[in-house]
């Protein structure tokens, strides 16, 4: 490492100011401070700082999306090659169609990051480290790759870039890239080929189990299958058990927040257990087991990983609990009542990220009476 | 009479090189330095010239604000410079040291017999005044109002901060006296903050409200003390005063001359015998830490590694300041140093560490920023240290578009810079939350007074 460090301080000078590169400086910057966590010491302020850096925060969340992407890849195998391979003939399969979809997306997405810092003359900022795997763990693996990385150009210049990048984005910007990708290319996104790998050369129907729901047939997965993820379904979404290992990395080292994922659990329960003592004839999702829907679909994932979001969940304490809440009603709500839509997880955060700045404006607003009425009781 | 309170939100951060029970003198300084600089917002105008004998407690400059308050010299000797930078800025007055000193007498008084205008006056006239700080703005005290409290925390919890029941033992009469002449300055209580572990003299102070506090840092903040006690509204005044400096105005009354001795803490990881010193007000800080220090490359700070001032070896120490901290100077790369799990010398309040398997381990932290400067990304890190009924972000956005309206509502009045210490610590987005406070409060003294 001293090598690599020699070498990036032979060529510095040539990207700090007046030097050759100088517009470059940026995007050495990026690179460096991937390699390297600077030297830079405490000017103002306090003189000692927290160990934690947005790098190792977004590192974190990357190792606790892990597990799901490992089984997500071996999954994309089974689904397709049914009983009766080896683990790795299953792995393989899936790595062999994911590990592109990966390169792609990091690959479009860090170059638009690095552009933009070199256009606009600011740090590149960690943000898409997250982002970039979030994006091929939620599309259909057989999602051309042109679409995902169009859905990537979108999601990063008008998600998130035209807002001033990292930090100040509205939508989440994975999910922005998915919607993108449903609305326009809705044929390679929903309906019963694209959710296992070259089901139509290869005759295999991989229908999702929401999809079957909405079609009002009664599926015949397992709870079982359900929780440890045999069945159809974007790579990421399917396992709950590794999606909670997940949480627990998260929830442990303190990352995300734990308000959120209870929050929007008690909120798609109580959401489920109303439509199941309704009931109904027609539509077979009624009567689907309010404690099923917290297995199926992209609900654990997204209450997981996209919910937490940070930038674009509420930023109060109490209007965390709002926001997970609500999010957990829409996403059931979506689901069951909603004919266009099998899954209504993406719609219902998509929905709560541009209410969660009212949400926080009201529970701030507390903060605020309450200051007023103490002047109040002073003064009189 | 005492209350308990009992503060559960905040950030115990434990250092390498807490300073021992152990006082030393060190040799008296040859020169001196009064630095108008530890004095916020105040505009020198020189009383003295270069060459004029001085004794202790003879006034050096004044407010250009107020030229009732006074600033007086720490020891009797000869002004020797009077250092001034861009546009004649007054940095810093020397002053030649006698052996020994000779002192103004203010006369000896009974605070209890005194009105509120003679004890201002005694203290305005001996320099005392400035031992004095208002909240809202901590700035020194205006002292044409009257404040609808007065606090003195002497309870202690920023990391190596220095132990006021130690500093304070033996001079219990001239903190009783201090409290006596500030009780005569307010309408309303004099609120004594104590360690609600122990059992020191402190509990024991007649003519104040004592209140016995537990918790983590900040607990010890006086602001943090004020907003669970009686809250600053929008207009109140609300007065602050170190305990050491208490003691300090009691002397004066007891004796008729002011004390410009101080006990500080010597501390940090590149100390090598941390204990406590006794120094007198305006000491260089070479004379405090000569042949005590490690070789390590090296940063002091006067006051505690949170909220202190880094200050060179010919700087002299704060003013207010009763430690003096040397930490080890972070200025070097570490290769991934990101890589969660790694790099377990190094404290957080996260878990991203195995550091935190180790909760009574002391660290050895230095300067590193340990990252780069970010937007706000993270949310609830800040409310967690941030024990004071504000939305700690809320508020810094509001005060970096210097949205005056959105800062009153939020609550700018009730915090003061060392109460976003812990902020700036905990910040992944390594936001400097004390300096946006500080020029916020700025903006206030100047828009609304």
């Amino acid at each position: 490492m001293d090598f690599i460090r020699k070498q990036l301080d032979n060529i510095k000078p040539h990207f700090e100011k007046g030097g050759k590169y100088e517009k470059f400086a940026p995007a050495f910057g990026g690179i460096e401070t991937f390699l390297f966590v600077p030297n830079h010491t405490t000017k103002k302020g306090a003189h000692i700082r927290d160990g934690i850096d947005l790098k190792r925060v977004m590192m974190v969340v990357v190792i606790a999306l892990l597990p799901a992407l490992l089984f997500g890849m071996w999954n994309v195998g089974y689904q397709n090659m049914g009983d009766g391979h080896s683990f790795w003939d299953y792995f393989s399969f899936g790595a062999i169609r994911m590990l592109p979809m990966i390169i792609i997306s990091y690959g479009v997405g860090l170059g638009i990051e690095f552009a933009y810092a070199i256009l606009r003359g600011h740090d590149v900022n960690e943000g898409y480290l997250v982002t970039g795997l979030l994006i091929p763990m939620i599309m259909p693996i057989d999602l051309p790759l042109w679409m995902l990385a169009l859905s990537v150009v979108f999601a990063v210049i008008i998600g998130k870039e035209a807002f001033g990048g990292t930090g100040m984005n509205i939508l989440n910007p994975a999910l922005i890239a998915r919607a993108f990708a449903l609305f326009s290319y809705a044929p390679f996104m929903s309906g019963n080929t694209v959710w296992v790998a070259d089901s139509v050369a290869d005759g295999v129907s991989g229908e999702t189990l929401l999809g079957e729901l909405a079609g009002n047939i009664v599926p015949d997965t397992s709870v079982f299958d359900m929780f440890m993820g045999y069945m159809p379904g974007s790579v990421g979404e399917t396992s709950v058990l590794m999606i909670l290992i997940g949480a627990a990395i998260l929830l442990f080292t303190g990352i995300a927040s734990w308000r959120i994922m209870i929050a929007s659990v008690i909120g798609a329960s109580l959401t489920g257990l109303f439509f199941n003592a309704i009931g109904s004839d027609t539509n077979a999702l009624f009567n689907f087991p309010w404690w099923q829907h917290l297995l199926v679909g992209g609900f654990a994932f997204g209450m997981v990983f996209m919910a937490t979001d940070p930038v674009t969940a509420a930023q109060t304490t109490k209007g965390k609990w709002i926001y997970g809440f609500l999010i957990g009603v829409f996403a059931i709500l979506i689901r069951v009542v909603n004919p266009t839509l099998p899954e209504g997880v993406m719609m219902a955060i998509l929905l709560m990220n541009v209410f969660a700045p009212t949400i926080d404006h009201y529970v701030i607003q507390g903060n605020v009476k309450r200051r007023k009425k103490r002047l109040q009781k002073v003064k009189a | 009479m005492s209350t308990d309170i009992k503060i559960k939100k905040g950030l115990n951060i434990k250092l390498k090189g807490r300073a021992q029970n152990k006082l030393s003198s060190i040799n008296r300084s040859k020169i001196f330095a009064i630095d108008p600089s530890n004095f916020h917002g105040i505009i020198p105008k020189m009383i003295v010239k270069v060459g004029d004998k001085v004794q202790v407690g003879d006034a050096v400059f004044y407010a250009k604000q107020n030229e009732q308050i006074k600033f007086t010299s720490p020891v009797s000797g000869v002004i020797k410079e009077i250092v001034r930078g861009a546009k004649r800025k007054i940095l810093k007055v020397l002053i030649t040291a006698d052996e020994s000193d000779s002192f103004n007498d203010f006369g000896v008084k009974t605070p209890d017999n005194l009105t509120a205008l003679q004890v201002k006056e005694i203290l305005l006239e001996s320099g005392c005044w400035a031992f004095i700080n208002q909240r809202p703005y901590d700035i020194i005290a205006n002292p044409s109002e009257s404040p609808k409290a007065i606090f003195v925390s002497a309870y202690a919890t920023a990391p190596l901060a220095a132990s006021h029941s130690y500093a304070l033992s033996g001079k219990e009469k001239e903190f009783q006296v201090g409290i006596d002449a500030l009780s005569t300055l307010t309408e309303g209580k004099v609120h004594l903050s104590v360690d609600g572990s122990s059992s020191s003299f402190l509990n024991d102070m007649n003519n104040a409200t004592i209140h016995r506090i537990n918790g983590n840092h900040p607990a010890g903040n006086v602001g943090v003390q004020i907003s669970k006690i009686d809250p600053i509204n929008s207009g109140d005044r609300v007065w602050v005063v170190n305990p050491q400096d208490v003691a300090a105005i009691g002397n004066l009354f007891l004796t008729g001359k002011i004390d410009p001795e101080r006990i500080i803490a010597l501390a940090g990881s590149q100390v090598s015998d941390p204990q406590y010193y006794k120094v007198t007000q305006g000491t260089k800080i070479i004379d405090i830490v000569k042949g005590k220090l490690k070789d390590r490359k090296s940063r002091i700070i006067s006051g505690n590694p949170l909220t202190g001032t880094s200050v060179s070896i010919n700087d002299s120490i704060g003013f207010y300041d009763d430690v003096v901290t040397v930490l080890p100077e972070g200025d070097h790369y570490s290769f991934f140093g990101w890589m969660p799990f790694f790099g377990n010398n190094k404290f957080s309040m996260s878990r991203t560490f195995f550091s935190f398997l180790t909760p009574n381990k002391e660290f050895d932290l230095d300067t590193n920023l340990n990252g780069e400067e970010r937007a706000f990304v993270i949310t609830g890190e800040m409310e967690k240290v941030m024990p004071i009924d504000v939305y700690p972000m809320q508020l810094l956005k509001a005060t970096m578009v210097e949205d005056i309206e959105k800062m009153e509502n939020l609550g700018i009045y009730e915090v003061a810079p060392e109460d976003f210490a812990l902020v700036d610590f905990v910040s992944t987005s390594k936001i400097e939350a004390q300096d946006i406070i500080r020029q916020g409060l700025d903006l206030m003294i100047k828009e609304v007074g």
